[in-house]
C-alpha cells in the first residue's frame, strides 16, 4: 500500500473508522441503539441499561489492565465511590446529575491514584493483591463512615431529574446511560490514536523501552488509574441513579472479578471486547436464572443453587478463554467477518 | 576545528566506573564523543559496552565519574529526562513495543515533544488531531521513506524478520530527531546486504541530519569503514582510542582480542578492514 503525501490521505488513514462501511455500520448501530427503547420490553431494557453501565466500567478497567498491562481487582471498589458520590450529592445538594456523575468520576479517579502508587513498584500479581486489599479498605470505610454513607443500611436517593422529569423507569435512564457510555468508548477509542494511548500500550509491552522514549513510567500509570477509575466512578455514578439504593454491599470483590472475566472474555486491548464481553457476562446470569426456572419443578432447590452455579460459570469462562481464545471474542467476530468478507469464494 | 579554540564534545564520559556487587563492569572510563561524529566502541564479549550504553541512557548508576552532554552534567537525570533532551538509542536484543504496527512504533519516537493532554487525546479535537496529523507527515515523509519501509507500515513488529526489526528500531530512534544515536550492534546477525544498507543509512543520518553517532559494533568491516573514532573497551577499560587506523595497529587491542581467545579470525578481521 501506497499512501501520497497529500495531507487529506494521512487523515483517512488515521481515521477512527477508515472506511465508509465501517461508516455505514456504526451509523446503524447508532441507529439501533436509539430504535431499541420503543421496541423492547421493560425486561429488556433494564437488561440493556445494565449491559451498558458494565460495558463503561469493563471500558475503563480495559484502559487499565489491557492496554497498559496494570491487572486490578478494585474496579468495582471504584465504581462504589462513584455510586455513594452521586448519592450523597443528590441526597445533600441536589446537584444536576451530570454535575454529580463528573464529580464521581473525578472522586474516583483519585482513589485510584492513590491505589495506583504502589504500581511503580509492584507488578502483575502483587499489584492485583494491592488492589483487592484497596478494595476491602474502601469497604470498610462504605460501612463505618456512618455519618456520610449511613453505614451497612446505606442510602436510598431519589431519581435523577432532567427538565423537570423524574429519570424513574428503564425507559427514561436509558436515555442518560446509553449515551454517556457511548461517549465514554468513544473516548477510549480516541485515546489509543494519540500520543497518550500509545504510551499505555508501550508499558504494557516492554517498560524500559517506554522510558528510552522519554516515558515517564509513574506518571503514565498514575494516568491510566485514574482514566480507568474516572470511568468506574461514573459508572458506578449511572448504577446509582439506575438502582437508587447504594449499600456497601452493591460492589463487591466478586464484581471486580466479572469486570475482569469480562474483558479476559471480550478480548484485552481492544476496544470492541469489552463491549462483546461485559454484554455477555451480563446475559449469562440472566441465562441460568432461566435455566433455574425451567428446572425448579424436578429440583427443589434450584434457586438457591443459582448463585454458586454463575460462580462457577465464570470460573470455567474465564479459564476456558484463557486456555482456548485468549483473545477473546473480539478475535471470534474478527474471524466470522472475515469469513462473510471471503465467503463465498473461500472459506 | 579550529587551533586553540576548544569545542564542547557532544558526549564526555569522565571517570565513570560501575559494579555489579562485586563484578566490576567499568573502571574509570573517559572519553568524548565529538559533536557531528560516528564514534564506535568495540571490544569482546563481556567487555562493558551494552554497560556502558545503559549507563548513559540512565538505566545504571554509575559509582564514581560523571557524564556531560553538550556541556552539562546529566549524571542526575532520569532516563526519560535524557531521552528529552535529544539522547536516543536501540538495543543489542531489540526492543520494540510487539503489540504495535511498524507505523506505531516509530511515532512512539516522537512521544516526548508533543503536548496533547489526557482530555485533548480523549476527544481527538484541536490539538491532538493537529499533532497527530503532523507526526504522520513527518515519519511517512523524514522516516518511512528515508529507510525504506514503506511496504511494512501497517505489518505488526512481531511478524517481521530480524533485519527489518532493526531497521524499525532505528526508525523509532530517528523519530526523536536524536542530538545523539546510540546503536548497540546495529548489525549484529545481518548478513552482507543489509549490513551494508545499515552502514549507509548510519552515514545517511550522519551527513544529512548531523546526527553524532555512538555506536557499538562487532563487525570490524564497518567499524573501520564508517568511523570517525574508535574506543576499545577490555574487561571494562578503555585500553586504546584514536582514529580507526591508529586503533587497529594497536599492540594492545590486538592482545585484548589475543585474551578472547579468537585470535586468527580477529586478527585478520582487524587487519583486513583496512585494506
Ligand atoms: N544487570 C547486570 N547485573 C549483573 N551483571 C551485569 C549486568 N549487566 C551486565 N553485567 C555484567 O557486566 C559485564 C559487562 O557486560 P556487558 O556490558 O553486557 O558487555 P558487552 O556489551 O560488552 O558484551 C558482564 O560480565 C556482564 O555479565
Ligand atoms: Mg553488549
Amino acid at each position: 500500500m501506497r499512501i501520497g503525501a497529500a495531507r487529506q490521505t494521512y487523515a483517512a488513514d488515521e481515521a477512527l473508522f477508515e472506511t465508509t462501511v465501517q461508516r455505514a455500520w456504526f451509523a446503524g448501530l447508532l441507529a439501533a441503539l436509539v430504535a431499541f427503547p420503543f421496541m423492547a420490553d421493560a425486561y429488556w431494557l433494564y437488561l440493556a441499561c445494565l449491559v451498558a453501565i458494565n460495558v463503561a466500567s469493563a471500558t475503563g478497567l480495559n484502559i487499565l489492565t489491557g492496554y497498559t498491562g496494570l491487572v486490578s481487582l478494585g474496579q468495582a471498589a471504584f465504581m462504589g465511590i462513584g455510586a455513594y458520590t452521586v448519592a450523597v450529592l443528590e441526597i445533600r445538594f441536589g446537584t444536576p446529575f451530570l454535575l454529580n456523575l463528573v464529580a464521581a468520576g473525578l472522586l474516583a479517579a483519585a482513589g485510584g491514584i492513590l491505589v495506583g502508587i504502589p504500581s511503580l513498584r509492584v507488578k502483575g500479581l502483587y499489584l492485583a493483591i494491592a488492589t483487592i486489599a484497596a478494595s476491602f479498605i474502601l469497604h470498610f470505610v462504605f460501612a463505618n463512615w456512618t455519618s456520610v454513607t449511613n453505614g451497612v443500611t446505606g442510602l436510598s436517593m431519589p431519581p435523577a431529574r432532567l427538565f423537570g422529569v423524574a429519570l424513574d423507569t428503564s425507559f427514561r435512564m436509558y436515555w442518560l446511560i446509553v449515551p454517556v457510555t457511548v461517549l465514554m468508548v468513544m473516548g477510549a477509542a480516541n485515546l489509543f490514536r494519540t500520543r497518550i494511548g500509545r504510551a499505555f500500550i508501550a508499558i504494557r509491552d516492554r517498560d524500559i523501552s517506554a522510558e528510552v522514549l522519554g516515558i515517564p513510567l509513574l506518571r503514565y500509570k498514575l494516568m491510566s488509574f485514574a482514566l480507568s477509575s474516572f470511568y468506574a466512578g461514573v459508572a458506578g455514578g449511572l448504577w446509582a441513579y439506575f438502582f437508587r439504593v447504594v449499600t456497601p454491599e452493591s460492589f463487591p470483590l466478586v464484581m471486580s472479578i466479572f469486570y475482569l472475566a469480562a474483558i479476559i472474555v471480550g478480548g484485552m486491548g481492544t476496544i470492541l471486547g469489552p463491549i462483546l464481553g461485559a454484554a455477555f457476562m451480563t446475559m449469562v446470569p440472566e441465562v441460568l436464572k432461566l435455566g433455574v426456572g425451567w428446572l425448579s419443578p424436578w429440583v427443589p432447590d434450584a434457586v438457591a443453587l443459582l448463585s454458586p452455579v454463575r460462580t462457577i460459570v465464570f470460573g470455567a469462562l474465564i479459564v476456558g478463554f484463557l486456555v482456548f481464545e485468549p483473545q477473546g471474542l473480539a478475535e471470534i467476530w474478527r474471524r466470522v467477518r472475515r469469513f462473510f468478507h471471503l465467503w463465498p469464494f473461500k472459506t | 576545528m579550529t587551533e586553540g579554540v576548544a569545542v564542547t564534545p557532544a558526549l564526555e564520559i569522565e571517570g565513570v566506573s560501575l559494579s555489579f556487587g562485586g563484578l566490576r563492569a567499568l573502571t574509570d572510563v573517559t572519553f568524548s564523543v565529538a559533536e557531528g561524529s560516528i564514534t564506535s566502541v568495540i571490544g569482546p564479549n563481556g567487555a562493558g559496552k551494552t554497560s556502558l550504553f545503559n549507563a548513559i541512557s540512565g538505566f545504571y548508576k554509575p559509582d564514581k565519574g560523571s557524564i556531560r552532554f553538550h556541556g552539562a552534567a546529566i549524571d542526575r537525570l532520569h532516563a526519560p529526562e535524557r531521552a528529552r533532551l535529544g539522547l536516543a538509542r536501540t538495543f543489542q536484543n531489540i526492543a520494540l513495543f510487539r503489540g504495535m504496527t511498524v507505523l506505531d512504533n516509530i511515532k512512539l519516537g516522537r512521544h516526548a515533544h508533543m503536548r496533547t493532554g489526557l482530555i485533548d487525546a480523549l476527544f481527538y479535537f484541536g490539538r491532538a488531531r493537529r499533532e497527530e496529523m503532523a507526526l504522520r507527515a513527518e515519519v511517512e515523509q523524514r522516516i518511512i521513506d528515508f529507510l525504506e519501509i514503506d511496504h511494512i507500515r501497517k505489518a505488526s513488529v512481531a511478524a517481521l524478520p530480524y533485519g527489518l526489526r532493526k531497521r524499525v528500531e532505528l526508525a523509532r530512534a530517528l523519530a526523536m530527531r536524536p542530538k545523539i544515536l546510540m546503536l548497540d550492534e546495529p548489525v549484529a546477525g545481518m548478513n552482507r546486504e543489509e549490513t551494508e544498507d545499515m552502514a549507509r543509512f548510519i552515514l545517511d543520518v550522519k551527513e544529512e541530519w548531523g546526527t553524532t553517532i555512538l555506536m557499538v559494533e562487532h563487525d570490524m568491516g564497518m567499524v573501520m569503514d564508517i568511523s570517525d573514532h574508535v574506543v576499545v573497551l577490555n574487561f571494562g577499560q578503555v585500553i586504546a582510542q584514536g582514529l580507526p587506523a591508529e586503533v587497529q595497529r594497536d599492540s594492545a587491542v590486538i592482545d585484548a582480542y589475543l585474551g578472547s581467545g579468537d585470535v586468527g579470525d580477529l586478527r585478520r578481521r582487524l587487519t583486513g578492514a583496512a585494506a
